[in-house]
């Protein structure tokens, strides 16, 4: 059964990497989903495979030593690890933008920014033959997408290098580099992380703009919970290669569930004073010999026996709240009956 | 009565990058900046980039050498590089970098890398104790013993920032500057790292100045917060006044910014001001008040004189042009100015982009 | 198909937990040095033909089918046989087996690159070490103009120069080409050193206050080192081309002693009816700088390093 206004389906996706030693069994499992005109935050800390996740939605994993042992993306209907050159170009060009996280990495600081929207430009567009378009009419689309991320003097910005640029102008050039043509959905990999929180504050409310007005959906990729709360709908909560979370912005604050989604949010320091806590023992699992059962387990200030021996898929508890924790199995039981 | 360990006055770092036809220019890294550290206490300083809060304390640890002011530790003067300061005055201050994965060298082993200060300042080891010394540092950052024969690109970047830490108490120091010690950590991460942190100042009687651009984490770690921009201090208050009641404009951009997770800290957040603008170069800082030009409650004052410190309550001080001038709580500023002369030192000479005028290399930190 | 080379894979933690003894550890460390450089099938390959090559030449009086015809040794009635089942690659044209004598020629080209090597680097590596730490200062500028001027000259040109004031003999082509190799390594590590030096954890070597010799050598060297050994991996095989070059024209060791460069040009004089006295030692020198490129990137992709 397709649902037409699913956008993404990520379905039980594992990834592995090739290392001396065995693999890197870095995703185990991934769900997750987005709809046309959802905005979804993807929280997560180094090392949970996020990046991972999005890279192989690009299919831009380093291609040899990876195996991609199970799982599907689904992009409108069709699986993105199953399809073949010319129709995975057209997804990457036409459907889903990734705007990268550092954006003075992202530009080639040997060619100009007029330069570089262009080539983007060009090649996003479906056959050869309107490949060679005006380069007036190019001109024109890059000054108007230079605009739409409030840059100004657009037609000089066209033949500044990025070298000449700040670093928020780098990223508002990267915003419109993915937004040139229309998308369907674009996936921000922590937009404004390596620039000051002034700046980061506008880059973030630029791109809910932009969202907004055109109903695009996005996928936000952070590992600060303050930013998601302010930015997204919905958010997924990610440790070790799999969701353990997933609820509506506003309840997954008021209501955390995971004992590491708990752990998370007592970490941060809060404006209101509170002193600091000790964070959560112990560290991220060495992905050559993953725990048993429930990846967090050994950490869990809350394990039970099961926790050890089975992984828990996700639990519904209603309003779209789901928590992969057994915990819970009794909360879904109950409101199932 | 706290005992004063630290005392800036006046501090004036600039970097001369070239000539121009008035003359030459100067990058104004750190323009005028006055406080004290209290032992014992942690000492914020909080700012963005381009404020000069990490060439101030690069300056303090001897990197730099003052343009101009002092710099004076437990009384005696530290204004030379670190290269000409007695040795006992360099075991009493060390500095954690910010970024752990370039401040541990990728080749050595942590034991080398811990024996390197203890060889130095703890002189009366034996060799047969250094080995053990080496354990009980990484015991006081909760680091097993293994640790010691790892490298640092074969750990995560919290075990790196402990190391660094272990590293700067290596020399039993009494005052520790900490450059953004987490900001290239996760948020789980910092937590254990902070608290640490906190734990270590308690048992061994440190005093800490703690620079962050992170106002969430300033806001429990420190007692006393400065708030900089390019160069000088805006607003100078105890931690829990300075959020409470955020006088500076640029102080109320920054919270107003500040993604939080609660609805109390939505509510204790400054509404009114939206941030606009980016930071100008600071090579070329306006006249006046350097904020003005992004400021929401500019006035002419602003673009002529550059406000002086003002009290507005105990310990509170702000420097801007809506507080009445009250002549005796001003300080005022000395200007003493040494023409810095362009030198062939191994490790200054900043890089000027020629396309802006922005500084690489060491300050551009900031 | 696209792919994300600058891919990160979340940190791994090391060897199993508890204490390792030194030798446990070395083993680790070359295993998963083992790992890395066969990761490419021809960079063994090389290693193989490297390997080969230094067996044989240890060995090569007791491997090769003639010993004596790597001396003086003379005789007219086998001269100028083609390549047959008694003499594999054949014999030249005073009858001595040429298989022997390539064999016996690796020994000196060997030795020369082992020499040259181990008597460039060291110098060439602690002149740029020093150049680069100090950079903008006097010493930078007197290193480096003197490193420029060796870089100007003609290599081979210095190394016939050099040759011919001397006597000719595989010592002083040794001293020849000597002359011209070092400076490239204080290029390689100068640029190295001159970045490092900006380095955090450097910087808070010198705020601590330890010696530049500390500095120079426990803090920078170690980081400089990877490429150097690269570098030397690969250019064994170019010492010996050079060194081929110099006997090519009758500036390396002498005859009787066989050298690649000195057979090729013997034997180029009876192209192509004789072929097999040319083209045969020509390949041996092919095969020597083959094999040692090939296990240059091996070493390469081997102590390539994250930092951090």
């Amino acid at each position: 059964m397709i649902d037409d206004n699913r956008l993404l389906d990520i379905r039980n996706l594992q990834v592995w990497y090739r290392v001396y030693g065995g693999y890197l069994k870095v995703l185990d499992g991934v769900n997750f989903h987005i709809d046309k005109g959802e905005k979804v935050g993807l929280v997560g800390e180094t090392g949970c495979g996020k990046t991972t996740t999005m890279k192989a939605v690009l299919r831009v994993l380093p291609d040899r030593d990876t195996k991609i042992p199970g799982g599907e993306i689904r992009f409108q209907g069709e699986d993105i690890l199953k399809m073949s050159g010319p129709e995975l170009q057209r997804v990457r060009s036409q459907g889903i933008a990734m705007i990268f996280q550092d954006p003075t990495a992202a530009l080639n600081p040997v060619f100009t920014i007029g330069q570089q929207i262009g080539d983007v430009i060009r090649f996003s567009l479906a056959s050869r033959k309107s490949r060679r378009l005006e380069k007036t009419t190019i001109k024109s689309t890059a000054m108007q997408a230079l605009k739409e991320v409030s840059l100004p003097d657009q037609e000089r910005m066209l033949g500044n290098y990025p070298i000449q640029l700040s670093g928020g102008m780098r990223q508002r050039v990267c915003i419109s580099m993915a937004i040139t043509t229309p998308r369907q959905l674009l996936i921000a990999d922590e937009p404004g992380t390596s620039l000051d929180v002034t700046i980061q504050d506008q880059i973030l409310r630029l791109l809910r703009e932009l969202v907004e007005k055109r109903g695009t959906s996005i996928i936000l990729i952070t590992h600060s919970l303050g930013v998601a709360r302010e930015m997204t709908d919905r958010i997924y909560v990610m440790y070790a290669g799999s969701m353990v979370e997933v609820a509506q912005s506003a309840d997954l604050f008021e209501r955390p569930l995971h004992p590491y989604t708990l752990g998370l949010l007592g970490s941060v320091p809060k404006i209101t004073g509170g002193g600091i806590t000790k964070g959560i023992p112990g560290r991220i699992p060495d992905y050559l010999h993953p725990p048993s059962g429930c990846r967090f387990h050994p950490r869990c200030p809350q394990v039970l026996p099961e926790c050890s021996a089975e992984k828990p898929s996700f639990f519904d508890l209603g309003n779209g709240h789901q928590v992969a924790c057994f915990l819970y199995k009794r909360a879904q039981c109950r409101r199932q009956s | 009565m706290p005992q004063t360990i630290l005392e800036i006055d006046q501090l004036k770092k600039y970097f001369h990058i070239g000539k121009n036809k008035r003359g030459a220019i100067f990058v104004r890294a750190v323009d005028g900046v006055s406080f004290t550290v209290d032992a014992g206490e942690t000492f914020g300083l909080v700012g963005e980039s381009g404020s000069g809060k990490s060439t101030l304390a690069y300056t303090v640890i001897g990197m730099y050498k003052p343009t101009a002011g002092q710099i004076l530790y437990r009384g005696q003067s530290l204004g030379v590089e670190a290269g000409r300061r007695p040795l006992a005055l360099k075991k009493e201050l060390q500095i954690v970098f910010q970024d752990p994965g370039s401040s541990l060298n990728p080749r050595q082993t942590i034991r080398q890398i811990l024996e390197v200060p203890l060889r130095l300042h703890r002189r009366e080891l034996k060799k047969s104790e250094l080995e053990q010394t080496v354990i009980e540092l990484l015991q006081k950052v909760e680091l097993s013993p293994d640790y010691m024969y790892k490298s640092p690109p074969s750990i995560g970047g919290g075990e790196k920032q402990m190391v660094g830490i272990a590293r700067a108490l290596a020399p039993n120091p009494s005052l520790i500057l900490l450059d953004e010690p987490t900001s290239a950590l996760d948020v789980s991460v910092q937590a254990k790292i902070i608290s640490k942190l906190i734990e270590l100042q308690a048992e061994l009687n440190l005093t800490y100045l703690f620079i962050t651009h992170d106002l969430s984490l300033m806001r429990n770690v420190a007692t006393r917060i400065a708030i900089m921009y390019l160069g000088k201090i805006c607003e100078l208050a105890s931690a829990s006044e300075f959020f409470q009641h955020p006088m500076h404009p640029y102080t109320q951009m920054l919270l107003s910014s500040v993604p939080v997770v609660t609805a109390d800290e939505e509510r204790m957040k400054p509404k009114r001001v939206r941030s606009t603008g980016e930071i100008p170069s600071p090579v070329n800082i306006p006249p006046g008040c350097s904020f003005h030009s992004r400021c929401s409650e500019k006035s002419r004052p602003c673009t002529v004189d550059d406000p002086g410190f003002i009290e507005v309550s105990p310990g509170h001080l702000v420097r801007c042009h809506q507080f009445p001038t009250d002549t005796s709580a001003v300080f005022d500023e000395r200007e003493i100015l040494h023409r810095q002369e362009p030198g062939p030192v191994p490790f200054i000479a900043p890089l000027v982009d020629p396309f802006s005028g922005l500084v690489e290399g060491r300050t551009s930190d900031e | 198909m696209i792919a994300d080379r600058n891919h990160r894979l979340p940190p791994q933690p090391s060897a199993a937990p508890g204490t390792p003894s030194a030798w446990h550890r070395f083993a680790e460390q070359w295993k998963k040095n083992w790992f890395k450089f066969s990761h490419n099938r021809l960079s063994v390959i090389g290693l193989v033909i490297v390997l080969l090559v230094i067996l044989l030449a240890i060995f090569a009086p007791w491997v090769t089918p003639y010993p004596a015809h790597a001396g003086a040794y003379v005789d007219y009635d086998n001269a100028s046989l083609s390549p047959s089942a008694l003499h594999w690659l054949g014999t030249d044209i005073f009858g001595r087996d040429i298989l022997t004598r390539i064999i016996f020629s690796f020994r000196g080209a060997l030795v020369m690159a082992i020499v040259v090597l181990a008597i460039s680097v060291p110098p060439g590596v602690i002149l740029g070490l020093m150049a680069g730490y100090f950079k903008g200062s006097w010493v930078d500028t007197t290193i480096m103009r003197l490193t420029d001027v060796f870089l100007a000259m003609p290599p081979l040109i210095l190394a016939l120069a050099v040759a011919s004031v001397l006597e000719p003999n595989l010592m002083n082509a040794m001293i020849a080409v000597t002359l011209m190799w070092w400076p490239w390594y204080t290029r390689l590590v100068y640029g190295m050193a001159s970045s490092l030096r900006n380095e955090y954890f450097v910087i808070a070597a010198e705020l601590t206050g330890t010696s530049k010799f500390h500095i120079l050598f426990r803090e920078i060297l170690p980081n400089c080192l990877s490429p150097v050994f690269t570098k030397m991996a690969l250019d064994v095989g170019w010492v010996i081309l050079i060194g081929a070059s110099l006997s090519f024209v009758g500036l390396g060791e002498q005859p009787p002693t066989p050298a690649l460069g000195q057979m090729v040009a013997d034997g180029a004089k009876y192209m192509p009816d004789l072929w097999w006295m040319t083209i045969f030692p020509a390949l041996a020198i092919v095969l020597i700088i083959f094999g040692f490129n090939l296990t240059g990137d091996g070493v390469r992709d081997m102590l390539e390093t994250r930092m951090g």
